[in-house]
């Protein structure tokens, strides 16, 4: 059963760079990617056009997006019954200590920052797939 | 470059898994210093430093076992994940239970994840580098 991931970012420039990391580790993952919080929150809900969009098992979050606050999407999904147990790996440019504990303080599973160098990144999205695909029990899904 | 080592706090009741993860820990070398709770209450008391853990350090990471005596492990993860003081402090469980309905409830209660303590010696230790190498290197703790 293929693992689904989704990433919310509004910089793709990285993106092939992370579905090739994703490929490469030999599991069978999908990649869904938002581009922003509205969008993110709408996959989510199944709203519109995403009326069929299946369940993330993880959730890659920037903080800085375009439109509606990664810290507000964080804050949404973890206070919504049906999604708060996704894990969400906060996955961003470094920021002030407040942003770190405020991220832990609304309940992101783990916080990373973005390494400058592309290789480094690759590095960390594998780490981070390893991790939570093949250490970590993900929580059954939701029935609908 | 000194740095203050990361603050572990494991709350096993089983010997052998805690020096397991003892042993596990001081191989790797890491800058870390592990504290050991054996049961939910003192894993309390250490977290709000009463009595004898009045000079308790404030863990940078917590390893939670859920089936624990005197205070059950769920019970102490939904006190932490309450407490506007320690909610932030990523818990870790590590626990044998593959119960869908402890996995379900431990993360609906902010449990940052959930792990599956292996069976094979091999795997567990495999598990325990895991988490040492992802909680500790690459992920920011909160300060």
């Amino acid at each position: 059963m293929n693992r689904l991931i989704l990433l919310v970012a509004d910089q793709p420039a990285a993106l092939k760079q992370i579905q090739g990391a994703l490929q490469e580790c030999g599991m069978c993952v999908d990649l869904s990617v938002a581009k922003d919080g509205v969008e993110a929150m709408a996959l989510l809900q199944r709203k519109g056009k995403h009326a069929d969009a299946p369940r993330p098992d993880l959730i890659l979050l920037d903080l800085r997006l375009s439109g509606k606050d990664g810290r507000e999407v964080l804050a949404e999904i973890k206070s919504d019954e049906k999604f708060k147990r996704i894990p969400v790996v906060i996955l961003t440019v470094p920021t002030a200590e407040e942003d770190i504990l405020g991220a832990y303080d609304l309940h992101a599973n783990c916080y990373i920052t973005k390494p400058i160098h592309l290789r480094q990144f690759v590095e960390i999205i594998k780490s981070v797939q390893n991790f939570w695909l093949n250490i970590v029990e993900l929580p059954p899904p939701q029935t609908p | 470059m000194d740095k203050d080592p990361m603050q572990i706090l494991l709350v096993e009741d089983q010997p052998a898994a805690v020096r397991l993860v003892q042993e596990v820990l001081k191989e790797n070398n890491g800058n870390h210093n592990l504290s050991v709770a054996k049961d939910g209450v003192e894993a309390m008391a250490f977290l709000h430093r009463e009595g004898e853990y009045a000079l308790a350090p404030r863990p940078d990471l917590i390893l939670l076992d859920l089936s624990l005596p005197k205070k059950d492990g769920r019970e102490v993860l939904a006190e932490i994940k309450a407490d506007d003081k320690l909610k932030r402090i990523p818990v870790v469980i590590l626990t044998v239970s593959e119960s869908e309905e402890d996995i379900l409830k431990s993360y609906n209660l902010q449990a940052n994840c959930y792990i599956i303590k292996p069976i094979h010696l091999e795997r567990f230790i495999q598990v325990i580098k895991s988490i040492e190498n992802f909680w500790l290197t690459i992920v920011k703790l909160p300060a």
